[in-house]
């Protein structure tokens, strides 16, 4: 029977509890991955593919990431919303990988608002 | 959707939005019976009797919000139209079993898909959330249990970026070995089988 490799999960254990261990602070930016059934059909699992990749690659304690329901635009899906402490939620439509890069590299890692691809302000 | 495992990351959204916290995923394929079969239970609010019958309905759903609801039946369009069909079953003590019938070599069967994608998903998104996947094809199985792998972690969060990644990559090559090192067996989503080797 097909296992997963413990012994690789032990390593990573390691290195990711150094880590971890030095900033253990709140969440100062919240993405949510909006994944109902019109999220999931419109590719939204390929775009937190790509958020997971930038994620790990970023090695950002203080950035959260969350999934979520259909929020009721499913016309403009995927949507993933970026929420970061003290500036209004904003919700960006039509994301794909790239996109998805680009939003977390500017947005959630700088500050910068991407607003060619955002659909609101909530 | 694209990929069977695209449904099944639906179907599992929908229990822990039911309120869920334990997913037990289980995907069956024999070559000889020519069947792929896919079980998704879950430990959430289940289904109300009235609402199960009809489950199939895109006008039947339990949320209050919208009266469309669309997940289930896709998945049972799926179904059908490679000779199966779905069913669920939602016993009174709570939770709900959804079972999903297809027939293998069927030309308009959508590929499982990323598998591995959507269950890394699925443990990132859903941290408070145990899943357990079991993968059989013919004699061979593949199993995956998220309680032993926060056992390995210890204090290692499972949701943290890297081991997500070694979780997911992880799967992804036991699955490709499952299917006999086919590795279209288990595209990627982000080439979709457009890889040139």
């Amino acid at each position: 029977m097909a296992k997963m490799t413990i012994e690789d999960l032990k390593r990573i254990k390691e290195t990711t509890l150094k880590a971890t261990s030095l900033r253990q602070g709140d969440a100062r930016v919240k993405i949510t991955v909006h994944m109902g059934t019109c999220g999931i059909a419109a590719g939204a699992r390929e775009v937190m593919n790509a958020l997971m990749q930038e994620m790990a690659e970023a090695d950002r304690q203080d950035i959260r990431v969350v999934t979520s329901g259909c929020m009721g635009m499913c016309s403009s899906e995927p949507n993933v919303t970026v929420e970061a402490l003290d500036s209004e939620p904003i919700v960006y439509q039509h994301m794909d990988a790239n996109r998805m890069r680009q939003v977390f590299r500017r947005h959630a890692l700088l500050g910068e608002v991407q607003t060619d691809f955002a659909l609101a302000k909530m | 959707m694209r990929e069977l495992s695209l449904h099944i990351l639906d179907v599992v959204e929908n229990g822990i939005t039911a309120g869920a916290d334990g997913i037990a995923i289980r995907v069956e394929e024999s070559v000889p019976d020519d069947r792929l079969q896919i079980t998704v239970q879950d430990n959430g609010r289940g289904i109300p009797a009235e609402k199960i019958r009809s489950i199939d309905d895109p006008f039947i759903t339990t949320r209050t919000t919208r009266r469309v609801g669309l997940g289930l039946s896709l998945l049972a369009a799926a179904a059908r139209r490679c000779g199966g069909d779905i069913a669920v079953s939602a016993p009174p003590g709570g939770g709900t079993e959804v079972t999903a019938l297809f027939r293998r070599s069927h030309i308009d069967r959508a590929p499982l898909g990323d598998m591995a994608a959507t269950l890394g998903m699925l443990i990132l998104g859903n941290p408070h959330v145990d899943f357990v996947y079991v993968h059989r094809l013919d004699q061979n199985e593949f199993s995956l249990d998220t309680r032993d792998l926060r056992n390995q972690l210890e204090d290692v969060p499972l949701n943290d970026p890297a081991v997500i990644q070694h979780i997911t990559a992880s799967i992804r090559r036991a699955l490709s070995d499952l299917a006999g090192g086919d590795i279209h067996a288990t595209t990627r989503e982000d080439t979709h089988g457009k890889d040139d080797h």
